[in-house]
């Protein structure tokens, strides 16, 4: 895993973010075992407290499930991949119209532009 | 949670210079706590007292449960700002003479980390440069299983490479029940592994916070808050 923080927000809720990210997109896939805390902690190199803080909230939501003695793994509900991708779905796109907007682009000018560029890969 | 670290109304005169001016703080167990502050802030002056190389001239300090003193030095690991070998040691030498000094020390785990920083235990101290020196000591002091480790900026001389596998080393060896405390100006490199904060300025605590507030509530990063609170 490819771990990136950034200075604006906790680590933790970053840590939280990436995980569910890796849900979403099917790299951590529905009863998968995840790695110790404290090997999760030494290859993002963040603090183990801070890791530990990170997946207990993800247990919280739903999203991990420790099984006493075998560790924490992915829980088993597909609906989460799915619901996570519509999530992150609904922030891309609500950054996107908002930035737009900014720009002074309208709805009809938005879909003109994203015919003509969806398939351009240089963009 | 029991506390590795106590200071209870600390002061620390050098002639009239007040170096740190009745400071009390705790910090818990399993806690990593950056140390921070301007330079002549008080921070080596500080985390000299916690591991019993100067005396306090007022106040009381508890260090891995017991009032600083030979008890408490059992269990503490403290590495200096400058390295204090004699330049003629050889490294394996400098091993041998920490598992004769501490109880707590692992030879292995020494002499594995020098292998991964790729240190040749033949090598005199005087052949090795002054980031490689740096890296001897902290691998001693991390190779004792203490309950409280003292760390004085040491990541000062080394390159941004190895600062990070010196974060790793210290995330990988420290236990649960132990406290570390870790000096430096290096904010930003050592921001992601520390829980807490504390600041000091002209030997006074200006704050102590969990990182996880401040940059929930305040929504900045440590190093920027340093750089507001620190501004010249």
């Amino acid at each position: 895993m490819d771990w990136k923080f950034n200075n604006d927000s906790p680590i933790y809720q970053q840590i939280m973010e990436q995980i569910k990210a890796m849900i979403a997109t099917g790299v951590l896939k529905a009863g998968d075992k995840l790695p110790s805390v404290r090997e999760l902690a030494v290859e993002a190199e963040v603090n183990p407290n801070t890791m530990q803080k990170a997946l207990s909230e993800l247990e919280r939501e739903g999203l991990l499930c420790s099984k006493r003695t075998s560790g924490r793994f992915v829980s088993d509900n597909p609906s989460n991949a799915d619901n996570l991708q519509e999530e992150m779905m609904m922030e891309c796109i609500r950054v996107f119209i908002e930035n737009m907007k900014k720009l002074g682009y309208s709805m009809e000018e938005c879909i003109v532009l994203i015919e003509k560029h969806w398939k351009n890969n240089s963009l | 949670m029991e506390n590795i670290l106590e200071c209870r109304n600390l002061t620390k005169k050098y002639g009239s210079k007040v170096a740190v001016d009745n400071l009390s703080v705790s910090v818990g167990s399993g806690k990593i706590t950056g140390l921070l502050g301007p330079n002549g802030s008080g921070k080596t002056t500080l985390i000299k007292v916690i591991a019993g190389i100067l005396n306090a001239d007022e106040g009381e300090v508890f260090a891995g449960g017991s009032k600083v003193g030979i008890e408490s030095k059992k269990v503490v690991s403290y590495l200096p700002e400058r390295p204090y070998f004699a330049p003629g040691m050889k490294v394996s030498e400098t091993i041998k003479f920490f598992s004769d000094f501490y109880n707590d020390f692992s030879r292995d785990a020494a002499e594995e980390m020098l292998k991964s920083l790729d240190i040749n235990p033949d090598a005199r101290i005087r052949t090795l440069s002054k980031g490689n020196r740096e890296k001897v000591q902290l691998v001693l002091v991390m190779s004792r299983k203490a309950k409280l480790y003292l760390l004085d900026e040491p990541m000062g001389g080394v390159d941004p490479a190895a600062r990070d596998y010196i974060l790793k080393t210290i995330l990988k060896n420290y236990n649960e029940e132990a406290g570390i405390i870790i000096s430096t100006h290096l904010i930003s490199d050592v921001e992601k592994v520390l829980d807490d904060v504390i600041f000091i300025k002209n030997g006074h605590m200006v704050l102590h916070e969990s990182v996880d507030d401040i940059r929930g509530n305040k929504g900045k990063s440590v190093d920027s808050l340093f750089r507001e609170v620190f501004a010249c």
